[in-house]
């Protein structure tokens, strides 16, 4: 009976050695999983996380990686309370993705007072790493500066000198459009006036009327989602473009224009960080996400949801624990990345992931040859020209010195 | 230019027959729940979701049978219509006898499942349906642009409106309709079938919604969300109106998209607000709604 029990203490003992050696990770993806932003990141997103998790293979690697998930319903308080109970009762390490850059602005508060990770990806809002960088976000996917010199610069070099906003009236909206007008203004142009209008807005003829009085040049759309979908629908049915105005869209995704249809759509420059048909590689993580989500095939969003994941778990592999949120988040801006959907890519010390940007245009429906076949890309734009200079964030954010 | 409080004259017309537009939408839907509750008792949740019913049947039978809008606009209804059948058998007859709040929770409830069935098919950002050929372009009216789809939706509106109107107070079926919700037991007691009056007046109620949703798939876009966001707004145009006037919810329908319009002008942040502080004022002073005339 005694030998039972000291070989049993003794077996309990090597097993508990044994599962101290294991790190564990938990990871929360906090998306809108039911309102206007849920096809662009939304449930499709966890099947990102999951492939990332998937090819890091945490068993080869030692650890454990758990995920969780939650809707925040486009609402901040919701938002920033489940970050705090994920964060204080749930023991998650990280939270990712987040569209809506009200809520993003609110969970990062949040992840910087508990020490945590904030992996951004669907949130556009410049801020998040400029007047409010923290040095726990990672920015990866894309943001309203790079948007604003992607599309806007386009439009503008192609004679769009006078721009009237559609502008969603919270962060995001703002942010898009205060980048935009500057990158209008810069180049000579000049902003006749804007409009606001409530988020998750499903007519917007009185506003596109408004647009249509200004007789400005360009109507920029600084809305997403569904209120995109929305207006560029409505605006072609008042005969906008017709009219020989032209319609900016600064921020669309493949699933917009997928709801829009080609005929609709046709000709709308986009700028974008990923795109399904760029290279092989590309092209198969879309087909995976594609097997997981009945056919839909993911956005920029999914993929830069996939890349910093898998660097995230790379990170706390090198420092040894997820525990402390800005030795990873230090330890991921150390490592140059040749990121297998993004290409060549740095981690900078404010948080923004510096990439390559595509500026694509929407094909015509006789240039379509399936129904996610839907993009052409016109140009790329090289990373140091994409993102918002180092320099200029001198005043703004406290971590460029 | 004639300005009109630092408006251009030519815009606020404009704006103000965008509001019209609005309005006959609003008036179509609140005059399906108006008919259901005055007639029926019921506080018709579900009326947003069988609105967005009626819109992806309009897809449907484009996408998979080729059937033109002109078309939808029949079918549609009748298939929601045969679901209300469904909804009102199953479901509803046995809350008739209850308080109004067995209603309201029990077609909520129908209205998420509804909705949530069709979110988990067709995602959120919905689907494409584009203007039928023959409602396409528009005119110049020199102060705006009126889009010809916009023009048969106000007409539509207001003939159907008007038309279940008439039915309704000025017809021997409709005087039945009224005397049977008044005293279901004398009026059945005269020999005419209680309650498959009932159930066909539910069947029209939300057969007007899907009517709406078809109406509405060309310009707004099918969306599994499209009838959860203007159902509380309709809620609001019925409360307004006076929960079981049927000429009540039509002109209150048209009365709040034109203020939804001038709101939209002079202040477009309040533009989702506005109604609902309207409703609150309404409320505080004449309870029953402004051409209520129930309790």
């Amino acid at each position: 009976m005694k030998k039972l029990l000291l070989l049993s203490a003794l077996a309990f003992g090597l097993g508990a050695a044994s599962a101290h050696a294991e790190i564990t990770v938990k990871i929360g993806d906090l998306s809108d999983m039911s309102s206007l932003y849920a096809d662009v990141s939304g449930p499709d997103g966890i099947s990102a996380v999951k492939l990332a998790v998937e090819d890091f293979d945490p068993a080869k690697n030692g650890m454990k990686v758990e995920i969780v998930s939650a809707d925040h319903q486009n609402k901040p308080d919701v938002g920033a309370g489940i970050a705090r109970q994920w964060y204080d009762v749930d023991h998650v390490d990280a939270i990712v993705d987040v569209p809506n850059s009200g809520v993003a602005l609110a969970v990062s508060q949040v992840t910087q007072e508990k020490n945590k990770v904030f992996l951004i990806s669907g949130a556009a809002s410049s801020d998040l790493t400029g007047s409010k960088c923290t040095p726990n976000n990672v920015h990866w996917t894309y943001d309203t500066w790079a948007l604003a010199h992607g599309t806007g610069g386009a439009i503008v070099a192609n004679g769009g000198k006078t721009w009237f906003f559609l502008t969603s009236d919270y962060a995001f909206g703002h942010a898009l459009e205060h980048d935009t007008a500057a990158v209008v203004e810069a180049a000579g142009g000049k902003v006749l006036g804007q409009v606001l209008h409530p988020l998750n807005t499903s007519d917007f003829s009185s506003f596109l009327l408004q647009a249509q009085a200004s007789k400005a040049q360009v109507i920029g759309l600084a809305n997403a989602g569904g209120d995109t979908i929305n207006s560029i629908k409505q605006a072609a049915e008042f005969g906008i473009v017709k009219g020989g105005q032209k319609l900016a869209g600064l921020l669309v995704f493949l699933s917009d224009v997928h709801a829009l249809g080609l005929q609709t759509a046709q000709g709308l420059t986009i700028t974008t960080a990923y795109y399904w048909d760029l290279n092989d590689k590309t092209r198969k993580f879309a087909e995976r996400m594609a097997a997981m989500n009945h056919g839909k095939y993911p956005t920029m969003i999914m993929a830069g949801i996939y890349s910093e994941t898998l660097h995230y778990l790379e990170a706390v592999k090198r420092v040894g624990s997820a525990a402390d949120g800005r030795k990873v988040v230090d330890s991921m801006k150390s490592v140059t990345y040749e990121d297998p959907l993004f290409g060549p890519t740095v981690l900078r010390v404010d948080g923004t992931a510096e990439h390559a940007m595509y500026l694509v245009e929407v094909k015509k429906p006789s240039e379509s040859k399936g129904p996610y076949d839907l993009f052409k890309v016109v140009a790329k734009i090289p990373p140091d020209k994409a993102f918002r200079p180092l320099a200029d964030e001198k005043g703004m954010c406290p971590l460029v010195k | 230019m004639v300005q009109i409080f630092g408006i251009p004259s030519a815009a606020l017309f404009g704006q103000l027959l965008i509001g019209l537009i609005n309005g006959s939408f609003y008036a179509l839907l609140s005059l399906g729940l108006a008919v259901i509750f005055g007639l029926l008792n019921i506080i018709n949740f579900a009326h947003g979701a069988l609105y967005m019913v009626g819109a992806f049947l309009a897809w449907m039978l484009l996408a998979y049978f080729g059937v033109s809008y002109w078309w939808a606009l029949l079918i549609a209804p009748l298939v929601v219509a045969l679901i209300g059948v469904a909804l009102e058998r199953c479901f509803l007859r046995w809350i008739y006898k209850l308080d109004h709040l067995y209603g309201l929770l029990l077609t909520f409830g129908l209205a998420l499942v509804i909705q949530g069935l069709f979110q988990n098919e067709y995602g959120s950002a919905g689907q494409p349906y584009v203007i039928p050929d023959g409602l396409q372009g528009g005119y110049a009216l020199g102060f705006m642009y009126l889009p010809v789809y916009r023009a048969w939706v106000v007409a539509a509106s207001v003939v159907v409106c008007f038309a279940t109107w008439l039915v309704i107070e000025r017809t021997k079926l409709g005087a039945y309709l009224r005397a049977a919700t008044e005293n279901p037991a004398l009026v059945q007691a005269f020999g005419i079938n209680v309650p498959r009056m009932i159930t066909l007046t539910y069947a029209f109620g939300v057969a007007l919604a899907a009517l709406g949703g078809v109406m509405a798939a060309p310009i707004y876009q099918v969306s599994p969300l499209m009838g959860s966001d203007l159902i509380i707004v309709v809620f609001a145009v019925v409360v307004i109106g006076g929960m079981g006037s049927i000429m009540g919810s039509i002109l209150t329908g048209f009365g709040l998209g034109v203020m939804e319009g001038l709101t939209k002008v002079f202040y477009p942040e309040a533009s989702s607000t506005v109604i609902f502080v309207i409703m609150a004022i309404v409320l505080l002073i004449k309870p029953a709604g402004l051409f209520g005339r129930r309790g």
